[in-house]
């Protein structure tokens, strides 16, 4: 197995206010990783300086083999934010022109969509059910279908990692239920990895392979059979192991 | 007086000239910046060019020399103010925009000769722009736009989702300095044609006139270009022919296509 983030005694903090603490793991290619904890726990930090955005104030992060400081590839890495709720009503971009920006990682520039980066956009938004969305507003789409819109633009640079946080909460159950399919399907059928923050320990009990649990210093990480013995529901040993982590049941 | 016959006259093909470039400059900015909530950095500019022409007239040197450098130092100071000082960036756009006034005040105070060709800015005059202005006027827009066209995915990216567009690698403290460096030249050249007051009119209006009709970016930034150009070519026009201001008069345009545009919008 080959480890593609290796994240080594890390320390975050905002200010004064200690965000993460020597924080050490190591996710290899095609792991399913769930990321839990409670609210304020680091879930999100961790996520963000995975992917740059936040500096560590100790330690470092290892992505293929490279400092993440030093780290150019980001097309290798896809991300599905939290916060697609704040979409800026006034903003005349469509569904097409989103996904595209998705794609702008891996060009030079003067950067340019080229005919095959939308036969490419057009094939991937038919695959995930929203390619009659395409020239629609991204405002006028309801929260899952830009929840769609948002999974498109973190896959069409075909990411060898996937960061995503809290991505089901605007889903219908059936959509819900088609989401983590596809998280499966990508996980199982192309490696990819995944690194999921939810609360929604069911589903981290059904697809996950690897529990990364944070409480802004590491309770747990390893395999899910690890952290539940006898095999137990996953929901079921939160509930006994850690009774302030907000957690759902799956049905 | 027929209107091939005043296309004839220098001074208004000048005026258009120079207009067009700096009008489609303007309205290209300025859907970036209505998008980002950062519409009044324009009047702020302005303000802060009121200062830097004066500065100009007061040291004797042509204003636009000294006003293009010193408003891109405001433009990149209020990026500074709002970052490290933990001020709000409206907040940061007032402080500039107050201490740029008050300079050009204490200047025109202590001068006491340069106060006409001062408050002349105030309102600005396209049909009374010099040769050498309409030039620098059209290699500056030019460019303006030209960066813009270069940028042109990293700035979208980086206006629909900041914290998206840095995990792509964008590096959108660059495109943030970009974008106001853009603005302060935008805002400079734009004195001649509307004057400092009516500066941000010309920022907003065709930015949020093409934003109630377009159903894509792309539209949007040829849409507010095109309401920019028009609103310039036919205000130019309409202040010849009806001895009004142009600058006043191409903003009244632009609000009059801006209402156009919200009652197509409504009955759509």
């Amino acid at each position: 197995m080959n480890s593609i983030t290796e994240i080594k005694n890390l320390s975050v903090k905002y200010g004064a206010t200690v965000a993460l603490e020597n924080i050490s793991c190591q996710i290899e290619q095609g792991d399913f990783v769930g990321l839990v904890g409670p609210n304020g726990g680091g879930k999100t930090t961790l996520a963000k300086t995975i992917l740059g955005l936040l500096s560590p104030n100790q330690g470092k992060i290892i992505l293929f083999g490279k400092d993440s400081t030093k780290f150019s590839d980001w097309q290798k890495i896809g991300y599905l934010p939290q916060k697609h709720t704040s979409i800026n009503p006034l903003f005349p971009a469509n569904v097409g022109e989103v996904v595209s920006l998705g794609l702008l990682s891996a060009k030079k520039r003067p950067k340019k969509i080229s005919t095959t980066d939308w036969k490419e956009i057009d094939l991937l938004l038919k695959d995930i059910g929203i390619f009659d969305l395409k020239n629609k507003l991204i405002s006028e789409l309801s929260g899952g279908q830009q929840q769609k819109v948002m999974l498109a633009r973190a896959l069409i640079s075909k990411p060898k990692i996937l960061v995503l946080d809290e991505p089901s909460t605007a889903l219908d159950p059936k959509s819900r239920e088609d989401f983590f399919a596809r998280l499966e399907k990508l996980n199982k059928e192309i490696k990819t990895t995944i690194i999921l923050i939810t609360h929604d320990t069911g589903y981290v009990g059904k697809y996950a392979n690897k529990l990364l649990y944070i409480d802004r210093k590491l309770v747990f990480f390893g395999n899910i059979n690890e952290f539940c013995q006898n095999g137990e529901n996953i929901s079921s040993c939160f509930e006994k192991k850690d009774n302030h982590i907000i957690w759902h049941q799956h049905n | 007086m027929e209107l091939i016959q005043i296309l004839q006259y220098s001074f208004i093909q000048k005026a258009f000239i120079a207009g067009s470039f700096v009008a489609i400059a303007c309205a290209t900015l300025g859907i970036f910046l209505v998008l980002r909530k950062m519409s009044l950095i324009g009047d702020g500019l302005s303000h802060v060019s009121f200062g830097a022409i004066a500065l100009g007239l007061f040291f004797g040197l042509y204003p636009f020399y000294i006003a293009v450098p010193l408003v891109a130092l405001a433009s990149i100071l209020i990026l500074k103010i709002s970052e490290k000082a933990r001020v709000y960036g409206d907040a940061a756009i007032g402080i500039v925009s107050a201490i740029g006034i008050a300079g050009g005040v204490i200047l025109a105070s202590l001068s006491r000769g340069f106060n006409v060709d001062l408050f002349s800015y105030l309102f600005g005059n396209i049909l009374a722009i010099s040769t050498s202005e309409a030039v620098l006027s059209v290699i500056l827009s030019f460019i303006v736009i030209s960066v813009v066209a270069f940028f042109y995915w990293d700035l979208f990216s980086a206006t629909f989702d900041e914290e998206y567009a840095k995990t792509t690698g964008i590096k959108t403290n660059f495109i943030n300095i970009l974008l106001t460096v853009l603005t302060a030249i935008t805002v400079v050249l734009s004195v001649r044609v509307v004057g400092i007051m009516l500066v941000s009119a010309l920022l907003i209006l065709p930015a949020v006139t093409a934003l109630q009709v377009s159903k894509n970016f792309r539209t949007a930034l040829v849409l507010g270009g095109l309401f920019a150009l028009i609103s310039v070519l036919l205000g130019i026009i309409f202040s010849y022919i009806l001895d009004l201001p142009a600058g006043a008069t191409i903003v009244m345009l632009n609000a009059i296509f801006f209402a156009l545009a919200f009652l197509y919008k409504k009955v759509t």
